[in-house]
């Protein structure tokens, strides 16, 4: 195993500034984000997050319709905080919304606009509104998304009377994970599907009720390598809520009935009941999967082996599956969340733990170029399968790879509600991955 | 203002054009006080997310089939990188190449890097891209954070050209500078023609640049212009150094859109002899008669130009009698840059449509020739008078006046605005393609294309009844330009009248 420090530059980007956490507040009906950057920040980040990510557009007041200072020279030089509250008190008049966000960019943060000083006069008239200090600078839309989540934790949540069964999810990021809201749709299932409610704070079915529910939670439930951690952490401290870390996305029948079973122990629920519903959805898993075994064992030029391109959630858990569950074997696993050093060894020991003593071989980079280079230098005697983004289309051709986009940019395909997750995700995945290797010479 | 390539930078268009983002009232004022030096840019109490100018530099410059860029800022400042590589395999597409992605290096500045500096990374960016993609020129675009805390990008790029042996060019884009995107193709082009237009070792007279975005009218111009025995030159996306190295050669310069391509075309004509040709754009049948005339006059083939028009007329003619039968009178609101919106409202006008809105993003007081923008002056021309507004893509202004005026259809070319109008039940349709409405045939496909869009908005009207827009019932009440700080400003009432009256 290896871990590698971040190469400095990127090509190929497959994830934004901190900034771009302003689509975690799009996730949220209702809610608002406010940003006070540069006339191009939003245009650009959304790129990346929503029009070349499974096409995700505006939404409600996504894109275009997102309040924005546009800060020009005037304000660098001057100071923005003029501009700043002028944009907050008439989006109070022009956005129907329920909770407001005020994101700073590069400008506002280098030059040291004091965004908090307004945000709190706003507050003290009773606006629900938070701010966040989002500055290109700091680092990923990832690191954005638990700061987002740091500012309504700790200047809008009140403590709460803890509702038993309630448990708040923090998994794919919004926008970031093309396939964000069909996950959280499926997770939502799972969990309640042990008789757990799910608070949903994310997604078609959130709201800024939820967001005020948060500290009701019986526990939080992090479904994800090191994204949300922090979140889960910081509720603890704050609201006593305990939290169950998991680190991997549960994908297929071995990940799935171990993910239920260890949240069921978690919440202290009747093992029958687990066990029942384990045992109903793996029956439905494995009637689709007896039917197209005939294809997967039969077919001409089946994948091997695989390489994955992806942000440590998706690369984890299609890489679980893919192994455990259906007899792939995992070439090099690139990650390219950005994933904070600190978290890097934790992150690659869960690819040490897969059935039959297999071991991935991880690689930290955001920087697709390079890891470009090393998927040429792989010798792979099969036609590989590379799992990652638009950008490794090239590649893959160039190698005649068999490609599926499964990570940010996903620019060649629609995502709606699709997910990977779970028993009825998993079948999903086997569907693209084996039409992918049908459609290549049919 | 005459165009110095003595600069490093460009001088973005709010100096040199008065350009402008905020204004509202009719085309014919518009005109007039941009003529008359006195138009204002108005601010506005309220704002929305609209787009920089380094999207445009950074996005345009990427498809230079042999050059690299780096990009010195955050790695947000890339996002849109995947946008441009979307567009890129499209270009690639249709050109039958082989697709590769678009080499675009992000120095991915960090706290450190602001705090410390950031010239150290941008060496090491510059280096990286030679290393990796052995380009023949590499452009660094710089970004707000590169930009406020001073790094000095000059002296960087120096050392590295010293070392490497390639020309490494500056394109000064940060965001903030300009509140006009387009300042961006300026800042593309002042790097194209400071550092990689050579003077012309010999003339081809023959030889028509042709300034486009992804080119997919190429065929059909080539034939076009074989005809006048011409020969055209498409870029400068899709070309490599050394073409756009010999664009001084030309006979002329043309080019699909007047936003675009007057600082190349100008610069190319004030400082290497190639003549600019500030026509219309090609799009319907008055702007492509004139952009073809105009050339023809500027490369002395006026007879040719004649004679083809002449038989283009004859064939299209009951098609298009058709179409604007069809057309006639239904209203439409307009919205995109500045040279299509004033181009397309023309164009639609002559369809027969009642053009009853025109939103345009930014506005050129003048181009960089000195006078008020042709399309502009066109349509000053006629009888009526058109109800105009200079609007950023400012979401709020554009969906309020839709929910007053309910036209038939919107017409818009930028990505996330055309959206709107369908979420309110109105059809609509993006020009993304350059070359809609080009010529005789493409005004006769973009007529059809606004018929079907009428014949069936299903997916408007059932996306309407079921969404919610984000704004407030107060806001939908008030005047659209309500939040526009503009001295002269026109009330609702008069607003309305215009729209009547006309």
């Amino acid at each position: 195993m290896r871990i590698r420090k971040m190469s400095l530059c990127v090509e190929q980007i497959r994830h934004v500034c901190t900034l771009g956490a302003f689509e975690s507040v799009l996730a949220i009906k209702r809610a608002v984000p406010i940003v006070h950057a540069g006339p191009g920040c939003v245009a650009k980040l959304w790129t990346t997050l929503g029009s070349q990510n499974g096409h995700q557009g505006s939404g409600y007041v996504g894109g275009h319709a997102i309040p924005c200072t546009n800060a020009s020279e005037k304000e660098v030089v001057f100071g923005g905080t003029d501009r700043l509250r002028t944009v907050i008190t008439n989006t109070f008049d022009v956005i129907d919304g329920d909770l407001f966000v005020v994101l700073t960019g590069c400008t506002s943060d280098i030059i040291g606009d004091d965004v908090g000083e307004i945000t709190r006069k706003f507050q003290a008239q009773g606006k629900p509104i938070v701010y966040v200090e989002t500055g290109g600078f700091k680092g990923s839309n990832l690191i954005g998304h638990e700061l987002v989540l740091d500012a309504i934790i700790d200047q809008y949540l009140q403590p709460q009377q803890v509702e038993p069964g309630l448990v708040n999810i923090w998994s794919s990021v919004p926008y970031q994970n093309t396939f964000w809201s069909g996950d959280i749709e499926q997770l939502n299932i799972l969990i309640s599907s042990l008789g757990l409610k799910p608070n949903v704070i994310f997604g078609p079915d959130s709201s800024v009720d939820a967001v005020n529910n948060i500290p009701k939670a019986q526990f939080n439930l992090v479904i994800s390598p090191w994204v949300g951690l922090r979140t889960a952490e910081h509720l603890e401290d704050k609201f006593g809520t305990p939290f169950l870390h998991y680190p991997a996305l549960p994908i297929g029948p071995t990940e799935t009935s171990n993910f239920l079973r260890t949240v069921g122990e978690f919440a202290g629920i009747d093992p029958s009941v687990v066990e029942n519903v384990i045992r109903k959805q793996e029956d439905r898993y494995f009637y689709y999967l007896e039917r197209a075994a005939d294809t997967l064992l039969e077919t001409r030029l089946l994948p091997r082996r695989f390489i994955t391109v992806a942000d440590s959630l998706y690369a984890l858990g299609i890489a679980k599956f893919l192994t455990n569950d259906m007899g792939l074997i995992p070439e090099k696993q690139f990650i390219t969340d950005d994933t904070p050093t600190n978290y890097q060894s934790d992150v690659a020991a869960e690819f040490a733990k897969f059935t039959n003593d297999i071991v991935a071989e991880t690689t930290f980079s955001n920087d697709g170029g390079f890891i470009e280079e090393e998927i040429r230098r792989l010798k792979i005697r099969s036609r590989p399968l590379i799992l990652g983004s638009s950008w490794e289309r090239v590649v893959a051709r160039d190698l005649n790879a068999y490609q599926l986009s499964v990570s940010a940019p996903i620019g060649n395909e629609m995502v709606l509600s699709k997910s990977y997750v779970g028993y009825n995700g998993a079948l999903q995945l086997v569907e693209d991955i084996y039409s992918v290797v049908l459609n290549d010479f049919m | 203002m005459s165009i110095n390539l003595d600069r490093s930078q460009v001088i973005i268009r709010e100096k040199r054009l008065k350009s402008i983002v905020g204004y509202q009232g009719t085309i014919k004022d518009l005109a007039e006080q941009s003529q008359s030096g006195c138009l204002k840019n108005a601010s506005r109490g309220f704002s929305q997310a609209t787009n920089c100018n380094s999207g445009c530099a950074q996005g345009y410059l990427s498809s230079i089939t042999d050059a690299a860029i780096v990009n010195h800022g955050p790695i947000g400042c890339a996002g849109d990188v995947a946008g441009a590589n979307a567009g890129f395999q499209w270009g690639q597409r249709i050109r039958g190449w082989n697709q590769r992605n678009v080499r675009v290096i992000n120095t991915n500045m960090s706290e450190k890097a602001v705090v410390f500096g950031g010239d150290k990374i941008l060496k090491e960016g510059i280096l990286k891209a030679y290393e990796r993609f052995k380009p023949k020129a590499i452009f660094v675009t710089t970004s707000c954070a590169s930009g406020i805390i001073g790094d000095d990008i000059e002296s960087t790029i120096k050392s590295a050209e010293a070392e490497i042996g390639i020309p490494v060019v500056p394109v000064f884009c940060e965001g903030f500078r300009s509140q006009i995107w387009a300042s961006g193709f300026d800042a593309a082009f002042h790097a194209l023609l400071t550092r990689i237009v050579k003077p012309a070792e010999k003339k081809r007279p023959e030889l028509v640049n042709v300034i486009n975005f992804v080119g997919s009218g190429r065929a059909l111009i080539t034939e076009i212009f074989g005809r006048l025995g011409l020969v055209p030159q498409f870029g400068t996306q899709y070309s490599s150094i050394e073409e756009i190295s010999r664009w001084s050669e030309a006979g002329a310069t043309i080019s699909i859109c007047g936003t675009l391509g007057g600082y190349m075309g100008n610069g190319l004509e004030q400082n290497f002899g190639v003549p600019y040709v500030t026509a219309l754009q090609p799009h319907g049948i008055s702007g492509f008669d004139d952009w073809l005339t105009k050339l023809g006059e500027t490369v002395g083939k006026e007879k040719e130009v004649e004679e083809y028009l002449a038989e283009q007329k004859i064939l299209a003619a009951p098609e298009l009698e058709e179409i604007k039968f069809k057309l006639k009178g239904k209203k439409v609101v307009v919205g995109m840059g500045p040279s299509f919106a004033h181009n397309y409202i023309r164009f639609l006008e002559d369809l027969g449509m009642e053009v009853v809105w025109g939103f345009s993003w930014h506005y050129d007081a003048k181009h960089d020739h000195g006078g008020c923008p042709s399309c502009t002056v066109e349509l000053t021309k006629k009888d009526k008078d058109i109800p105009v507004s200079v609007s950023d893509q400012q979401n709020h202004e554009v969906i309020n006046l839709l929910s007053k005026v309910k036209p038939d259809i919107f017409i818009g070319r930028h990505p996330g605005m055309s959206v709107w109008a369908t979420k309110m039940g109105i059809p609509a349709i993006m020009v993304s393609d350059e070359y809609s409405a080009f010529g005789y045939q493409g005004t006769i496909e973009f007529g059809h294309r606004i018929i079907d869009a009428l014949t069936n908005n299903n997916l408007a009207l059932n996306l309407s009844k079921r969404i919610n827009l984000p704004y407030t019932e107060w806001w939908l009440e008030q005047d659209p330009f309500e939040f526009l700080e503009q001295n002269n400003k026109r009330t609702e009432s008069e607003n309305k009248k215009n729209v009547a009256v006309r």
